[in-house]
């Protein structure tokens, strides 16, 4: 069996060559839709772009931009940002600037240096240390500028990430399989169901 | 109870949240099943509807224990 064969699933009576499927995921997971365009995929490749990042911008904007963003402190541990992530290059930022609030936080107070400045005007910037379950820090202040649209910007990122991943194994493995699918049709034909010249077919070639 | 009252006009406004997500979500589980694009609108289909009313059945639960207690 050649590799372009072992990479040709039949899905839906038709064939799906997924190419370099290492390749095809990776750019799934950088831009959604990427790694099914690459499979010549376009109009899922544009499905998925569509649906998952104008979920994500969705959610970013009604959390006023503060809804992304890494950190991993006492007190703020944004475990939502693994998630987040999903979605590719667009949260990269958030860990960027997630390494530099690092860098200027005091080890032992946990307060951030006076003298630092976020990059790109605070964009997915986390928030000043030291942040303080119940306290009036940066994270309060944002839950009560946002208020439900803090809290459902995060679920919104936070799902377009989880949703971009059904979106890589796609282009890794091909459609997740239901029972309505080709493969399954395929599969379950009844003998008796074949058309004339393939069952002529299928007895010569035995 | 006037508390309640209350809040269920506010919930519908947060179903203006419900709608754009409802949407992403359908679509991507039925692309993520299948190639053709027929099957992808039917699969969404179901899957907003078969949400959709996993939902209601969970908020009518909620509503009539709330109205209960």
């Amino acid at each position: 069996m050649s590799p372009e064969e072992e990479n040709t699933i039949s899905v839906d009576g038709r064939l799906v060559d997924l190419r370099n499927r290492p390749l095809a995921a990776l750019l799934a997971w950088l831009i959604p839709g990427a790694g099914h365009y690459y499979q010549g995929r376009t109009t899922k490749a544009a499905i998925f772009f569509v649906c998952i990042l104008s979920t994500w911008i969705l959610g970013f904007g009604l959390g006023g931009k503060h809804v992304v963003y890494s950190s991993w402190q006492p007190g703020d541990k944004r475990w939502h940002y693994f998630l987040q992530a999903g979605a590719g290059v667009v949260a990269l930022p958030a860990y960027l600037q997630g390494r530099r609030m690092n860098d200027a936080t005091d080890a032992l107070s946990l307060s951030t240096n006076p003298n630092y400045e976020p990059l790109w005007g605070g964009l997915m910037a986390p928030p000043y240390r030291p942040v303080i379950e119940n306290q009036a820090d940066e994270v309060a202040a944002w839950y009560a500028t946002y208020g439900a649209g803090y809290e459902m910007g995060t679920w919104y990122t936070v799902i377009a990430g989880l949703l971009n991943i059904l979106v890589i194994y796609d282009a890794y493995g091909g459609p997740l399989s239901v029972p309505i699918s080709g493969r399954k049709i395929e599969d379950e034909t009844d003998p008796d169901d074949e058309p004339e010249d393939e069952r002529e077919t299928s007895k010569t070639s035995t | 109870m006037e508390g309640k009252q209350r809040m269920l006009p506010i919930s519908l406004t947060y179903m203006l949240y419900y709608f754009p997500l409802i949407i992403a979500i359908a679509i991507v589980f039925g692309a993520t099943r299948h190639e053709s694009i027929e099957m992808i609108q039917f699969h969404a289909w179901q899957t907003g509807k078969w949400i959709t009313g996993f939902m209601g059945v969970i908020f009518i639960v909620l509503y009539v224990i709330g109205w209960i207690t």
